[in-house]
């Protein structure tokens, strides 16, 4: 008895936040949009019985679908998500990795310091953080005034509404979640395989590709994943960062929603862009499954 | 076949392997390692014996290279090695914590130095396969090191240090995670393994029994300094101070004053206690202050004093070890003194001629003690 409930417990809890609100989704994007509240038809009506039922399901069909192959602004909009969440994610691994081996091989003293400057941005609210960005990025802003101010140029650099700002943007966001596995895997690495690998005849640098990396792996796995999941159906940072010209289907999503009050496509470009996202999520929960193996 | 000692420190043509002139390391204020100068020869299992924090681990990084000397030179057949690094050093080491490569299999463990090296792929396989069937572990080469016991690993941590074919192999506690039944084994098999391949081995170890049945000389360290450096049966027989007498097996010290016999040496060390007599070539003028340190072994216990030896003291049984093979009886003496006393079980526990708050005699001969300054 005491195992059945351990184990339906997380199994109610999956069900009611994950695939009841799927399922909804899913019923959305199979119906058809209707100027009404809620904003599209058919619902389902008990009161006329097996009928009514039977009827709501005949209205349902894959019209939304279809109409995503028909306008490349979606495949467009998908594969662009894609790409800037691939150039992202390298970028992020680029920049955090190398502070998470600075961590790890920091002096024991150091490190909750350090560990306390990663989590730190976390107490203040997102939308805070990227607006400042904006406020440092912009032609006025304050890179530019600290470059015109060097006199290392003299006109000022365009980066908001570009994708570089998007870039800087998901960096510097989700950097700590590409940082924190990362640290984890290489601060339980024993100092004395490094050690060991010098000694049996490898250069410093061929020890770190030889031993560190291979070790690090699974860490730079479940980091690139961290960032590269939730970065595909990013909206706030490229709808405040990236201007009208940078193209993601997160921001795709919200002006369905939201300008068109199309919630059957917007359903169905949801329900794709979690088809697409379930591909990388399996090879995550492998990688972790891998990882717990290992240890076990 | 003739059987020849091998005792090259005894031998002046003998060039060491390894010179150790003046050597002294710092770590900010603390003395790791004080003024020291030894050799150690070609072929010689030589074993770094002490309490942890003596310097013994620093004596060995400073050989692998991990640490530089801060004063004095360290020499390699004769090459001073303080500008090789450690990946050029022709010597291996063998970790306390094996530190064996987790994502690689045995067989890719054993052949990471060898690939560093450049060697063809057919030398690789045929090294591999060579140094696995020394350490037999031919069955595991395909598995990780977590698939194999700690008894495996510590063969393969052997195996992938042994097989650069090192000049000096380095090991550090190598014995120190397996149990006792397992150490008792893997000890011989080290010797044997050194005997086969001929390699000069330098053990660290905490472990006296593990250094004494290795070794074919243990250097018992304190303090940054080597107490002394020999043979396991001249630092048992004559140590040369009281801290190794004390370190090495059991020991009773009974501190006194010497005053010049006729041919021993005659020891007072309480009142009301008779004199003790003790030969030494150790010089000792009258009244000055000594240490006789007896080895429990080498003290009989009677119930009836002895007529046919001069050192004979009275007193109670205090304690019994009971080890089994041996019971260490410790008897105290009127002034409070214990002296140790061992024998063998020869009987059954149930036929024990002594027991507890029994009056004994402990005897021993002239010859039995030795007479140490400090």
């Amino acid at each position: 008895m005491r195992r059945f409930v351990l184990i339906a417990l997380p199994y109610a809890w999956l069900l009611a936040l994950f695939l009841v609100p799927f399922i909804i989704v899913l019923k959305i994007s199979l119906s058809d949009i209707k100027l009404a509240i809620p904003p599209y038809t058919p619902t389902l009506d008990f009161t006329e019985g097996w009928t009514g039922i039977k009827a709501f399901f005949s209205a349902l069909d894959f019209e939304n679908f279809t109409f995503l192959t028909t306008d490349d602004l979606y495949w467009k909009a998908y594969v662009s998500s894609l790409k800037i969440a691939f150039i992202a994610t390298a970028l992020t691994l680029f920049v955090g990795y190398p502070i998470a081996y600075g961590m790890a091989n920091a002096p024991d003293h150091w490190r909750p310091t350090l560990m306390m400057l990663v989590i730190l941005p976390f107490w203040t609210s997102f939308l805070i953080r990227v607006y400042s960005w904006m406020g440092i990025l912009s032609t006025e802003g304050y890179l530019n005034q600290f470059l015109l101010g060097l006199g290392l140029m003299s006109e000022p650099l365009t980066i908001l509404n570009t994708p570089t700002a998007v870039y800087i943007g998901i960096v510097y966001t989700y950097l700590p979640f590409m940082i924190l596995p990362i640290y984890s895997a290489l601060e339980r690495m024993d100092a004395s395989l490094l050690e060991a690998a010098e000694d049996l005849g490898c250069s410093r640098l061929k020890a770190f590709w030889l031993i560190t990396v291979p070790l690090s792996k699974t860490g730079i796995i479940a980091g690139c994943f961290l960032v590269f999941i939730p970065t595909i159906g990013e909206f706030v940072i490229p709808s405040l960062l990236g201007g009208s010209r940078t193209l993601m289907i997160g921001k795709v999503l919200w002006e369905e929603f939201f300008n068109n009050r199309d919630w059957p496509v917007a359903g169905a470009v949801a329900v794709v862009l979690l088809l697409i996202l379930i591909v990388p999520i399996v090879l995550f929960q492998r990688n972790e499954q891998k990882q717990r193996e290992l240890e076990g | 076949m003739s059987q020849t000692v091998f005792e090259p420190w005894n031998d002046p043509q003998a060039k060491p392997l390894i010179q150790f002139k003046n050597v002294t390391k710092r770590f900010g204020d603390f003395t790791a390692i004080d003024n020291q100068t030894f050799d150690i020869y070609e072929k010689e299992f030589f074993a770094l014996l002490g309490p942890s924090g003596c310097g013994k681990t620093t004596m060995m990084r400073m050989l692998a290279g991990f640490e530089a000397p801060t004063e004095g030179t360290i020499l390699l057949a004769g090459q001073d090695i303080a500008p090789i690094p450690p990946n050029k050093r022709a010597v291996n080491m063998m970790f306390q914590s094996y530190a064996l490569f987790p994502h690689l299999s045995i067989w890719e463990n054993i052949a990471f130095g060898l690939k560093r090296d450049g060697k063809s792929k057919d030398e690789i396989a045929a090294r591999v396969a060579e140094m696995l069937k020394l350490t037999r572990l031919e069955r595991f080469a395909n598995r990780k090191p977590h698939q194999i016991s700690g008894g495996q690993r510590q063969r393969v941590a052997l195996a992938r240090s042994l097989a650069k074919a090192p000049k000096l192999l380095l090991l550090d506690e190598p014995l120190g995670a397996l149990d006792a039944k397992l150490r008792q084994d893997t000890q011989f098999e080290l010797m044997d393994i050194q005997e086969t391949t001929g390699t000069t081995f330098v053990i660290v170890t905490h472990d006296q029994e593990e250094a004494m049945t290795v070794a074919s000389r243990v250097a018992v360290m304190d303090d940054g300094k080597i107490v002394q450096a020999d043979t396991p049966a001249r630092i048992y027989e004559m140590p040369n101070s009281v801290y190794v007498a004390d370190f090495i097996g059991e020991v009773t010290i009974i501190s006194g004053t010497a005053r010049r016999g006729d041919g021993a040496y005659e020891v007072s060390f309480a009142e009301g206690q008779p004199t003790l007599f003790a030969e030494s070539d150790t010089e000792f003028a009258n009244g000055q202050e000594c240490h006789l340190a007896i080895r429990p072994e080498k003290v009989s216990i009677t119930a009836e004093k002895p007529s046919d030896r001069r050192n004979a003291l009275e007193g109670s049984i205090l304690d019994i070890a009971y080890l089994g093979n041996l019971s260490t009886y410790h008897v105290e003496l009127a002034g409070g003194q214990i002296v140790k006393a061992q024998t063998a079980n020869t009987r059954r526990l149930s036929r024990r001629d002594f027991t507890w708050e029994d009056r004994v005699w402990l005897s021993w001969t002239d010859t039995a003690g030795i007479l140490l300054k400090g």
